[in-house]
């Protein structure tokens, strides 16, 4: 009897160590059967990353689905395709990173790339490597400013733009007597006072987001002439144009009261509800025309104006409206399919997948030949398109940036936060936040 | 305590009788030697082995970064990241400065956190245990339902939670104020100081029916014969429940409690699923605050020696509370 359990614990055993072993051996394999990389690419086969775009994993899939098809039949080389929601996407990568065993090619939020290509594990887009997918000047020049630091190959290309934009609700101007929308912050909020009546409110943020907050935060600094970051990459959170920049947000709550104080809670996109169901009449958002739509209000319902700066007119820094928002498409440096994948990163750049992906998802595309395409002469798109080329800058592209957005955007989220429950917002108390989250950046 | 276990064991081999042919067949021709002496370390080796992998390398390694400076600069071959001494442990219990302090302040929030969900947990449990003694027409519907918390996947169950928890929209504002009218305004429960008592309801609608599971099982094995003696002695419900409930089920408790401090000290999943990757300062539970140091902020030195400070810290309570309850001269548990 002793001997049946040792046998049976022997079998067990043997049982577990086969499934870890097979556990870690399909990784592997899963980035391709052939495992030649010379000559032809037929056969071979590309695990593609994609970032969720649509509505939801499913839609992007349906939504990919038939281009990747469209690539096969042109090339011979199939892609395995896997959608992965934001929640999860940087630690995936950091975990293929630091396995090596990643997708071959991969969407990075384009905030992400100077972290990312600080790891090393992204291939450099070089004069020979943007040749292969078409060459660099297909693309719009503020786009690949935001595909890695400044001085080196950038680590991603393109894919996707979008833009900030003031959406604002047509109806309801015209209810309150409001002509234009607001072109400085002062018109802002002297017209969503005038909004802001019977539990509706003049603008809408979301506030419980630290990512979201750190858009408007860059882009309020930047009009006041000042970054987050010097020259050497040294966290600069704490300058008294930060300070002010980050109050003025968050006042939008605590002095102004033109936004409800629930908003401070808001996380999920409640901020594109609250507007597209006229429980706000502004929002600043990047290409929402899709979600709106989803809530049922029609384009011609609401306007999109660039994002409103300190005084009219302004240029320069001081005229900023917008970060250059978007995603990028980077290959994995240790990818056995190198060739494999740049025909893909050419395929997924080509004019016209531009136009269909693009469309598709309400975005602007980074190729300027297929800018010009009816699909993105809208008027919203038109302004969005208006402002990545003339009034947009890219987040600070520093190794650091990812720990800026954790670190910055859950200051704005506590002091949001406070100003809900009713507790004043100062110069001190927003300067002693930023403060902590400066000294909380780690030495690099 | 396990009265029916003996006869049991000889002479049917539980798990597998598929296997009686070899069984037979090889018993005779085990040595006598090895039964006695090398069978049992033979026995122990496919665990130790396993162990080892999943348990023991990882420790170490986690160990190993904690005395080095990795960040995302070095993550691709983390052992060429350059050795920072105990940097990283200087600068998490420098408590007079911002990566200190907020460690710190984690810390406490996790203790209260703890000791009232734990205590909590256990109360209900203790008395949903006791009530369920008593037959009754439903009971058995009423049990399921009790354990329905415990089965459900955490996911799914806090993310209603915090659903519900919504300043506009939730129900729990619904009732409070719009059915009962005892607030004067809506309660934040997701932001701000009412966040950690958010989490702490959470926390224990969540543990306190693996608790009572517990309880229920320790309560069977108390011999129905003494609560019928002390009844006829005169005792009360109350203090039938004080001098024999209680010391009868003084080693299930034991255990219980421990179980439950551990797991809730260590709680991750609540915390993300109702905050996110970062929470409310007055709900920043430890094991977020590392989770972010090393994987959001990509600090993962840093993040390393917080964990093993937190080890040590548990290490240390657990030892200090076996040493307490187990009393000399019993057997261990």
């Amino acid at each position: 009897m002793r001997t049946n359990r040792v046998f049976a614990a022997t079998a067990l055993v043997a049982a577990l160590g086969l499934t870890v072993a097979a556990c870690g051996g399909s990784d592997n394999k899963s980035s391709g059967s052939g495992g030649s990389t010379g000559g032809s690419d037929k056969g071979v086969t590309l695990t593609y990353w994609a970032s969720n775009q649509g509505t939801s994993l499913d839609n992007d899939k349906q939504v990919l689905t038939p281009e990747l098809k469209k690539f096969e039949q042109q090339t011979g080389i199939k892609v395995k395709l896997e959608v992965i929601g934001w929640p999860d996407l940087l630690n995936r990568i950091l975990a293929a990173t630091t396995s090596g065993q990643g997708p071959d090619i991969l969407n990075i939020g384009n905030t992400w790339s100077a972290s990312l290509q600080a790891t090393g594990a992204l291939l450099p887009f070089n004069d020979a490597n943007f040749t292969a997918i078409g060459g660099k000047d297909r693309f719009a020049p503020a786009a690949i400013a935001s595909a890695g630091a400044a001085g080196q190959d950038p680590a991603a290309v393109p894919i996707y733009s979008m833009a900030y934009g003031l959406y604002y609700n047509k109806q309801m101007f015209k209810d309150a007597g409001i002509a234009n929308p607001p072109a400085t912050w002062d018109e802002l909020v002297a017209d969503a006072k005038k909004l802001t009546t019977g539990g509706k409110y003049g603008l809408a943020v979301e506030g419980g987001n630290g990512t979201e907050s750190i858009h408007h935060a860059f882009v309020l600094a930047k009009q006041r002439g000042s970054d987050w970051f010097d020259a050497s990459g040294k966290a600069t959170f704490d300058t008294p144009a930060n300070v002010e920049a980050v109050k003025s947000y968050v006042d939008f709550i605590a002095k102004d009261k033109i936004a409800a104080k629930g908003d401070a809670e808001y996380a999920q996109n409640q901020t594109i509800t609250d507007f597209a169901t006229g429980k706000a009449a502004m929002m600043m958002w990047q290409s929402a025309a899709t979600s709106i739509k989803a809530h049922g209000m029609n384009p011609d319902q609401y306007g999109v104006a660039p994002v409103p700066t300190l005084t009219a007119g302004a240029t320069g820094d001081a005229g900023v409206t917008s970060m250059v928002a978007g995603i990028n498409l980077a290959v994995f440096k240790n990818t056995k399919h190198q060739d494999a994948a740049l025909k893909f990163v050419k395929f997924m750049t080509s004019t016209d997948e531009q136009k269909i992906l693009n469309s598709t998802y309400g975005s602007l595309p980074p190729v300027k030949e297929a800018q010009s395409d009816p699909a993105f002469q809208t008027p919203d798109l038109k302004v969005l398109a208006q402002v990545l080329s003339t009034s947009a800058a890219p987040l600070p592209q520093v190794a650091n940036e990812s720990q800026f957005e954790t670190l910055v955007g859950t200051a704005i989220k506590d002091l949001f936060a406070d100003a809900a429950a009713g507790k004043s917002i100062t110069t001190d108390s927003v300067k002693a936040a930023l403060t902590k989250a400066q000294q909380q950046m780690p030495a690099s | 305590m396990t009265a029916t276990a003996p006869p049991r064991s000889t002479p049917e081999a539980g798990p597998s009788s598929g296997k009686s042919a070899g069984r037979g067949r090889l018993r005779p021709r085990v040595p006598d030697r090895l039964r006695r002496i090398g069978l049992p370390y033979l026995l122990l080796f496919p665990a130790l082995i396993l162990e080892l992998l999943i348990h023991l390398i990882p420790m170490v390694v986690g160990v190993v970064i904690s005395f080095k400076g990795l960040t995302q600069f070095f993550i691709r071959d983390w052992g060429s990241a350059p050795w920072t001494g105990l940097g990283n442990y200087r600068l998490a219990v420098k408590f007079n400065q911002p990566v200190g302090e907020a460690l710190l302040h984690s810390f406490w929030v996790t203790v209260f956190f703890t000791i009232l969900s734990v205590g909590f947990s256990w109360l209900i449990g203790t008395a949903a245990a006791i009530l369920m003694q008593d037959t009754f027409r439903g009971r058995a519907v009423l049990r399921a339902i009790f354990l329905v918390p415990y089965a459900l996947p955490v996911y799914a169950a806090v993310i209603t939670w915090t659903f519900m928890f919504q300043q506009d929209t939730g129900l729990v504002n619904h009732v409070l104020h719009d059915q009962l009218h005892l607030t004067s305004d809506k309660p934040f429960w997701l932001i701000g100081p009412n966040s950690f008592w958010a989490l702490v309801i959470v926390s224990v609608w969540k543990s306190w029916p693996f608790a009572f599971l517990c309880l229920m099982a320790g309560l069977q094995n108390i011999p129905r014969e003494l609560y019928e003696a002390a009844a006829m002695d005169g005792a009360g419900v109350w203090q039938q429940i004080r001098k024999i409930t209680m010391p009868s089920l003084r080693p299930v408790n034991q255990v219980l409690v421990l179980v439950l401090f551990l797991w809730t000290f260590n709680d991750f999943n609540t915390p993300y699923v109702m905050f996110g990757q970062s929470a409310p300062h007055a709900a920043d539970l430890i094991s977020i605050h590392i989770y972010q140091s090393s994987f959001i902020t990509w600090n993962f030195g840093s993040g390393s020696a917080m964990s093993v400070l937190l080890l040590l810290f548990l290490l240390l309570v657990t030892a200090i509370y076996l040493l307490f309850t187990s009393r000399k001269g019993e057997p261990d548990a």
